[in-house]
């Protein structure tokens, strides 16, 4: 037999694995579409003014094992010391459970934020259990569910403390033992605000000039100190006191509650979330009831469903940008979901006897290391402390620093002749011989007869963690099962379509995912020294390269953490380069009605004045009120925000104009990037006119959700902008927006893997046949629903949004129990009522393959059919599959007097027979849950 | 009893005004979960944001018909914020206000005139 030539290429990545259509499936979609080919589509969708010159090239796209070689040579690169740098970030035993679980499972990692409360009870549990713990650990009644990191997480309990301290003060006291990162980001918050900020000793505290102050504990020198009387004086001038404290420590300290504190932040990096140069880990924040409401982040509360049975949901969303706008409580939205999950299950993994366990043996290696050199004749400071001493070495810190490396061992230099050491959960005896060696000490047994460094008056006399939930048995076949039950009860990427719009919901592939958790990248400290990073640099490099020729800027800043926070650095990105020039006196930023609620947030936080534009009757931008209102603030025009394609899903014609008119009145353009992956390979921001973007690596470049976070926001900008990015963290100085200064950069492997496989081919490909999967489903629903807003020519670009409010009136349907019916039929809901009320916004990405689509199409059309049936009287308009959705396993078995059988309310087009996804709650009653707010577990006598 | 735009309504009991919603308004609204009232005793102008409500899928803010002292609020609101779907121009009232200058009060519409409004 001879062989004959194939054209068929079995590792073809982008073409075969990543998107979703085959050839032939593409061709037949095509013919619904009405397009002879791909080119004809996307000639139509796409205005020939907005189309980039030259197509995108990266070389020959690799296969999967050629990018697991290639990354495995990268990371190699990437020297993994032991670091006692200390600083915040700390090293943690993952359990492997937990990583094998969780962190690298999809039924976690894929999940979307739980918006959609019926099919999200396993993640909203895990997260309630994430505030549970948090709760108990500060002593404090409510938390969140969480912050980006605790830099962000100061900053945010800076802003909140303004927002309910009775003080008139516009001045905040920070501690000087705060981490260096922690004051940083504080500094660039405060400036656009007008707060001033006083870093000081709180011995120096004068609690009448302040309206608020905040505290690090442990210090970041290690210092331990109570806080009581400082919050007491605080609150006699009617201001507030923020503990910021390492949870792992207060299994042996006192609380912040039991001081008095009103707020608590911190990072629960070290409850088993891996470094990872710096990220992504989650922060915390928690308060008192009184509080609560003007707590910034997703707050997972209880409530009940519609036959009262028990169930948990997003609580007091209203506080956040998506309805408040301007006037939210922070611009915060995707968070830290997946790494908060992790850190509530290391906390269910080791119990209170475990976590305590834990800290004192890192406390008994740090009294033993902190012995040894006072043994020896060395000067170490605190007296007190958790788990961090810092040593005076005179002249010798050099020689000390480089020994340490040669141990391999990472320490912190701290000022001309001071060395601080942290110990942690891996730290074992070697790690502390060989710190001593690098000390100049060879002695085995010396610090042997180490005490307790805590004073009796800081331990801990409270219980924590007393909820049933962390005290099941920890075998782990049971801990195998309980993360497996949660996930089962939760629709993810793994099991159907996730068609949001405007979240870009693509395929997150097992090979972009693989490196994240090898330790060459997930061990790196932060703030290790630059050549041990390497192979990160490396990828950075590449990663921003490969970004700049995607968008057209010419340099990328990735300290932004996510979306949000990529706007605001954008926007103090623009008033920096204002400032500059002597016109730092521009403060308004126009925003059209239709952009994400970020975008106002995000301004207001930038000390910005949001002018609303309005959107014109086809959905695009009014572009005579724009004009009109560009001319009417001209001597005071920022600049603008707006996103492209639109948050409606259009190519508007006008984009150039606009970014034309913004620089004729002297603003700087923001193109939001969220909608992206319509445009990778076809269009570019920068060549529209903008003079910054940010990027949702989470939506276009792969990284998954996690049920809510992590992102990534990196910013791309024009060259007149570069020096006004955002700056070290290290620093301790105003201009860093994030903790560390390449923000969540462990995430960074799966957009980077991304690319190299796809090719710039492959990239291009993909945001052709996202567009065409949209137009796609925009055709089959045609007739039965209207789609809202279209181009010129009839098409949409990568996302359509179809109208449901004509059937409030006529069927008494509305967009919720279109949602809810689409559970039962085993999806996700679209977005919901956004940018649109009544609406539904979708977004099938290039991923999804046409037997997807047509799933979600049947299970869409027939849905239209029940409507009909109300409309037209055949069905009742109250007791109908709709009103009912979603239908649960318990509906079925149970007595059935409904007026359709158990087969349509049950099993409706799209249902999987055998694989039918059941959700394990009717629908959530909202009211209920924001009338009786209850953040924590409740307690297991109240589980019926 | 008078109307402003903003539909909330305005009854002068004595030398106070009550300030509340109209049902209009918590039908668009729907159910009310939450409402952050001032304290008693401040002095605001015509405009300020005093009064914060809450529904599931929105959040509002009332602002003060007119120029005055806020002389009580409707305590009970804190806890049963229902009443104001309940009864929204009799026990889901929000502040009363002490007017400075009560010739503010011609500025806004009669009932025929909001019904007209709303109409």
């Amino acid at each position: 037999m001879t062989f004959t030539p194939t054209d068929y290429l079995p590792y073809d990545f982008a073409n075969r694995r990543h998107i979703g259509p085959s050839p032939t499936e593409m061709e037949q979609m095509l013919q619904v579409v009405g397009a002879k080919d791909l080119d004809v589509l996307i000639d139509d969708t796409l205005p020939a003014e907005i189309r980039q010159d030259a197509p995108l090239e990266f070389g020959k796209p690799k296969s999967e094992r050629e990018l697991l070689h290639h990354m495995k040579v990268v990371a190699s690169k990437n020297k993994v010391l032991t670091s006692l740098i200390g600083q915040g970030y700390h090293g943690t035993v993952t359990p492997p459970a937990i990583q094998r679980n969780i962190l690298e499972n999809p039924a976690w990692y894929t999940a979307y934020t739980p918006y959609q409360p019926e099919i999200s009870q396993g993640r909203l549990e895990a997260l309630l259990n994430f505030q549970t713990m948090i709760t108990d650990l500060t002593g404090l009644e409510m938390a969140n569910a969480s912050l980006l990191d605790e830099a962000t997480a100061c900053a945010e309990a800076m802003t909140m403390a303004q927002r309910v301290a009775k003080s008139k003060s516009k001045t905040f006291f920070i501690d000087e033992n705060c981490h260096p990162q922690n004051i940083a980001v504080m500094k660039t918050r405060a400036a656009p605000l007008d707060i001033e900020i006083i870093v000081g000793n709180p011995d120096d505290l004068d609690a009448s000039a302040v309206y608020g102050a905040i505290f690090q504990y442990p210090g970041t020198h290690g210092h331990l100190r109570d806080f009581t009387s400082e919050i007491a004086a605080l609150h006699e001038n009617a201001g507030i006191g923020v503990i910021a404290a390492d949870p792992l420590s207060l299994t042996l300290l006192k609380e912040p509650g039991a001081m008095g504190a009103d707020i608590a932040v911190g990072s629960t990096q070290r409850f088993g979330v891996p470094v990872g140069f710096g990220g992504p880990h989650a922060a915390y924040m928690a308060t008192t009831q009184k509080l609560v409401r003007a707590m910034p982040g997703r707050i997972i509360g209880v409530s009940i469903d519609s036959h009262g049975n028990r169930a948990y949901r997003l609580s007091l969303q209203t506080r956040e940008q998506h309805i408040r706008r301007e006037k939210a409580t922070s611009n915060v939205c995707t968070a830290q979901a997946l790494l908060a999950v992790m850190a509530g299950f290391y906390a269910v993994f080791h119990g209170p006897e475990g976590l305590k366990a834990i800290a004192q043996r890192i406390h008994r290696k740090t009294a033993r290391l902190a012995r040894g050199l006072e043994e020896k004749g060395f000067k170490i400071e605190p007296e007190a402390f958790f788990d961090t001493i810092t040593v005076e070495v005179g002249s010798l810190q050099e020689a000390v620093m480089k020994s340490a490396v040669d141990e391999g061992i990472n320490l912190r230099r701290v000022g001309e002749t001071r060395i601080g050491i942290t110990l942690d959960e891996r730290t074992r005896p070697a790690t502390i011989r060989a710190v001593w060696r690098a000390f100049g000490i060879n002695d085995r047994d010396t610090g042997l007869d180490a005490e307790y460094r805590v004073p009796e008056a800081l331990l801990r006399t409270t219980e924590y963690l007393t909820h049933p939930v962390f005290h099941m048995n920890r075998a782990e076949t049971e801990m195998m099962r309980y993360m497996r039950r949660l996930a089962d009860r939760d629709l993810a990427l793994d099991r159907a379509m996730i068609p949001l719009g405007s979240c870009t919901m693509k395929l997150n592939s097992a090979a972009e995912m693989m490196p994240v958790t090898w330790d060459e990248f997930s061990l790196l400290h932060p703030y290790v020294p630059a050549d041990q990073a390497a192979g990160y640099h490396e990828m950075i490099g590449d990663l921003s390269e490969k970004l700049c020729d995607i968008t057209g800027y010419d340099a990328i800043s990735m300290q932004p953490n996510s979306g949000a926070q990529g706007e605001l650095a954008g926007l103090l990105t623009i008033a920096s380069y204002h400032r500059a020039n002597g016109q730092g006196h521009r403060n308004i930023c126009l925003i059209p009605m239709s952009a994400h609620g970020t975008n106002p947030a995000s301004a207001q936080m930038a000390g910005w004045k949001v002018v609303a534009v309005k959107t014109a009757e086809n959905g695009d931008i009014d572009l005579d009120d724009f004009r009109e209102k560009v001319e009417k603030h001209s001597d005071n025009l920022a600049g603008c925000m707006i996103t492209y394609p639109s948050t409606h899903g259009v190519f508007e014609e006008t984009v150039i104009d606009i970014c034309q008119i913004t620089h004729d009145h002297g603003g700087q353009v923001y193109i939001d990037g969220a909608n992206m992956n319509a445009m990778v390979g076809l269009s570019r921001p920068g060549d529209l006119g903008g003079d910054v973007s940010h990027l949702n690596l989470h939506k276009t470049f792969c990284i998954p959700h996690g049920g809510g976070g992590p992102g990534m926001g990196p910013i791309g900008v024009k060259d007149h902008l570069i020096k006004h990015l955002p700056s070290d963290p290290t620093s301790g100085e105003e201009g860093a927006v994030s903790a560390a200064a390449f923000g969540s950069p462990s995430l960074l492997p799966i957009s980077w893997a991304y690319c190299l496989m796809m090719g710039g081919e492959g990239l291009t490909q993909a945001t052709r046949v996202a567009i065409l999967n949209a137009n796609y489903i925009a055709k089959r629903l045609e007739g039965a629903f209207e789609v809202l807003y279209r181009g010129p020519t009839g098409r949409v670009a990568h996302e359509c949004i179809i109208d449901t409010r004509p059937f409030a009136d006529s069927a008494n349907v509305t967009v919720d129990d279109i949602a809810k019916r689409l559970v039962d039929c085993g999806f996700h809901a679209p977005t919901m009522s956004w940018p649109v009320a009544g609406t539904l916004m979708i977004e099938p990405t290039e991923s999804e393959t046409k037997a997807e689509l047509d799933r979600f199409c049947d299970a869409m059309l027939a849905i239209r059919a029940e409507i009909a049936a109300i409309e037209n009287g055949e069905m009742d308009a109250e007791n109908n599959a709709l009103k009912n959705a979603p239908h649960t396993m318990e509906d079925l078995v149970k007595d059935w007097d409904r007026p359709y059988s158990r087969e349509t309310g049950c099993f409706p087009p799209g249902a999987f027979r055998v694989d039918k996804y059941w959700p394990p709650v009717n629908r959530v009653d909202n009211v209920w849950g924001d009338r009786n707010l209850t953040c924590t577990c409740p307690p297991m006598d109240s589980y019926t | 009893m008078k109307y402003t735009e903003e539909h909330e309504w305005l009854r002068v009991e004595g030398d106070v005004v009550v300030v509340g919603i109209t049902e209009h308004a918590t039908t668009q609204l729907g159910d009310i979960v939450f409402v952050e009232l001032p304290e008693a005793g401040g002095t605001v102008s015509k405009d300020d944001e005093v009064v914060v409500i809450e529904s599931v899928k929105a959040a509002s803010d009332i602002l003060a018909p007119i120029d005055g002292e806020i002389v009580e609020v409707n305590e009970a609101l804190a806890d049963t914020p229902s009443m104001v779907n309940d009864d929204a121009i009799g026990d889901g009232w929000f502040f009363k206000i002490k007017p400075s200058d009560a010739s503010q009060m011609d500025d806004y519409m009669d009932e025929a005139a909001y019904k007209a409004m709303i109409e």
